[in-house]
């Protein structure tokens, strides 16, 4: 059996390593975070909190982009059937987009915020120090770059080839996560526009565009591992896209009850986004069923638990702990609270974290030339699934429990406390959270590990696939 | 429910929802953005504000707190602090820190100018009168 169908396929190759180690970095940071949470001068002023947080969810957001980019040069060419339009483009563009992302973190590190600002154009064009847009001007201008880069280059590939639902959704999500961000370079002096367009990037991104992004990309493995027939489960594509867009467009409404826009979103926004758990409940039963019916036993058990875990695990941090909060007379006592926090981090992880850990699950063995891992390799690989997994629900769990009490003590009881007092008696859960992301970054390091697991030597020549001629032709990259 | 409907039927139901989706939303932007300027007290909306929000951009503070529910949250809610706290209050606090006191959490110290201060209040001022449906339900944010 051929291996990689597609030479140029392999530029995806070190984008997945770029992912796989900016992931790290972030969970570093969550970490170092967390314990701020319950030890407050924790590294300050060397770190402090804020400077954190935003290498945490900007390493996130890179990474991820790096994942999606990394999923898109892997499936369009063999979707396409056609090399890729430009694989230099490709690796040139890596380049810039890490060379820029380190440069960012290093300056968040490194200088005081505000004289970053200053030095790199702020005053020009302000558009910094807004929650996941704190990125200095350069970046995000490099970002555009690298995305028209990266849009020409999967464009030029598509319009070549065979188009199929697949591309032609994964291409469409793109271009949306392009467009919308472009809302990031506007920033109006009057606050509650600034926040009413900022969703536009950050709830349009992850309730919107990005839902497209993963049906592809699930889509496609589903494709692989199952041998489902591709008239089916592109059918199945339109409907969750359908439904994603529907309830995710004047689902943004969610974002607007107390922000200065008028009450009719409480209406419009609850009704909207309480139907946003649909596409996510979809994505379950689509998963499930093509899994159920599938017509070849796939030897990768990882990227099948990975492409399933996705499904249950977006449902639940997207769909239900989503809906916990969204209605408006819910949304009243809970707005920012940890409650948010509890959401945002089972959504992020269940839905794209683990979306792009399913396609290098499923791609990598291919580009590091085999059909599937070994099976230790596998197995530990499955033991990260389930480490780094349930770590997340207790970690969403803990906070949801201390939201709760939150809430309750800051803004629902007769005499409400303050702020600070609060905290103090959310401790324990905090304290809990920490040690659930210590056992998240344990599970970090066997996922890392299980890439270097060999089997044990007399299974080795059974399962070793025969190395074929586009396997020696592969730049060794390892 | 293969013969009956079919990919482009699919399809075609994306097209369909999604312009009327898109068309839905643009209406109702397009009459929050008309409504804003009331909502917001726009025509309190001066220069000094303006200066505040740029000084609350550039030292991160959204980094540590929310404003108007909005933000991180390791430190206290700041759209109704003017409410909670007043003019005085809040200049002698950021002047003060941090405060170093052991394990609590800090805020870093900015050497804000008394003129910057007062943008920033300011700032502050204007945004905890802006409409907010009554959110937060008490002063403690
Ligand atoms: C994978 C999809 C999703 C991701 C990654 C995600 C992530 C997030 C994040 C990070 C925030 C916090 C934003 C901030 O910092 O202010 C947030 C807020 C929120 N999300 Fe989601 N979300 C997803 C889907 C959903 C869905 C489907 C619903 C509703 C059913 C929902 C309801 C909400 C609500 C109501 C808030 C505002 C919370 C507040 O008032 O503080 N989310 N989401
Ligand atoms: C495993 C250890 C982790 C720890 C200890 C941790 C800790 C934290 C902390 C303390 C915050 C700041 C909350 C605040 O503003 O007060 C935060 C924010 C955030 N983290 Fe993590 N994190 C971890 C892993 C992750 C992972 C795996 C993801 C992605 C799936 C993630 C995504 C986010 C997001 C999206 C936010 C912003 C949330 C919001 O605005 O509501 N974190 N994290
Ligand atoms: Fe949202």
């Amino acid at each position: 059996m051929q291996l990689l169908q597609y030479k140029s396929q392999a530029v995806a190759k070190p984008y997945f390593i770029a992912a796989i180690g900016l992931f790290v970095g972030q969970i570093l940071f969550g970490l170092i975070m967390g314990l701020q949470y319950v030890i407050g001068d924790f590294m300050f002023p060397a770190i402090p909190f804020n400077i954190a947080r935003m290498v945490h969810t900007n390493l996130l957001i890179v990474w991820l982009l790096f994942g999606f980019m990394g999923a898109a040069y892997y499936l369009v060419p063999e979707e396409s059937e056609t090399e890729l339009h430009s694989p230099l483009l490709a690796h040139l563009m890596f380049w810039i987009f890490l060379i820029a992302g380190a440069l960012t973190i290093v300056g968040y590190l490194s200088v005081p915020y505000a004289s970053l600002a200053e030095m790199t154009g702020n005053n020009l064009l302000a558009t910094m120090g807004r929650e996941f847009l704190e990125q200095p001007l350069p970046t995000k201008l490099g970002i555009v770059v690298v995305a028209l880069a990266f849009l020409y280059n999967i464009g030029m590939t598509i319009l070549k080839g065979r188009k199929t639902a697949i591309t032609i959704i994964l291409l469409t999500g793109l271009i949306g996560l392009a467009g919308f961000f472009l809302f990031a370079f506007y920033n109006p002096s009057n606050l509650v526009k600034d926040k009413y367009f900022w969703w536009w990037v950050v709830h349009l991104w992850v309730e919107g565009v990005w839902e497209l992004i993963m049906g592809a990309i699930l889509g496609f493995v589903l494709i692989k591992i199952t041998g489902v027939d591709r008239e089916v489960i592109e059918k199945w594509l339109y409907v969750i896209i359908t439904l994603a867009l529907v309830t995710g467009l004047v689902g943004t409404g969610h974002h607007y009850y107390w922000i200065g826009a008028p009450g009719y979103w409480q209406w419009w926004g609850g009704f909207f986004s309480a139907l946003e758990p649909l596409p996510f409940f979809a994505m379950v039963v689509f998963c499930f069923n093509m899994v159920n019916r599938r017509r070849r036993q796939h030897p990768n058990k990882a990227a099948t638990l990975w492409a399933l875990g996705t499904a249950v695990m977006a449902f639940l941090g997207a769909g239900v702990w989503g809906f916990l909060h969204t209605l408006a007379p819910v949304n009243y006592y809970t707005h920012g609270t940890q409650i948010t926090a509890a959401h945002g981090h089972m959504a992020f992880y269940g839905a794209y974290v683990m979306v792009v850990l399913t396609i290098i699950s499923y791609a990598m063995p291919i580009l590091r030339g085999r059909e599937v891992n070994p099976e230790r390799a596998q197995v530990l690989e499955m033991w990260a699934f389930w480490l780094m997994t349930v770590s997340m629900v207790f970690i969403t769990l803990f906070l949801t429990a201390a939201g709760i009490l939150q809430s309750w003590l800051q803004r629902i009881i007769p005499n409400p406390q303050s702020f600070m007092q609060v905290q103090d008696q959310l401790h324990i859960f905090y304290w809990l959270r920490e040690l659930a992301g210590l056992v998240f970054l344990i599970g970090l390091g066997v996922y890392l590990y299980s890439f270097f697991a060999k089997d044990k030597p007399q299974t080795v020549e059974v399962s070793e696939p025969a190395p074929t001629a586009t396997v020696a032709s592969q730049p060794a990259t390892t | 429910m293969s013969q009956f409907f079919t990919k482009s039927m699919a399809r075609n139901i994306f097209y369909g929802g999604t312009l009327f989706s898109v068309l839905l939303f643009l209406a109702l932007t397009f009459h929050t953005t008309w409504k804003v300027p009331q909502r917001s007290n726009a025509a309190n909306l001066t220069e000094q504000v303006a200066r505040g929000k740029h000084l609350w951009e550039t030292r991160n503070c959204i980094g540590c707190h929310t404003l108007l529910g909005e933000g991180a949250y390791f430190a206290p809610e700041l759209g109704n602090v003017y409410k909670r706290r007043g003019d005085a209050f809040i200049k002698v606090w950021i002047k003060a820190q941090p405060t170093k006191v052991p394990g609590r959490r800090q805020m870093p110290q900015f050497n804000f100018t008394d003129a910057q201060l007062d943008d920033l209040v300011a700032f502050l001022k204007w945004t905890s009168e802006i409409n907010t449906e009554n959110w937060p339900p008490n002063v403690e944010g």
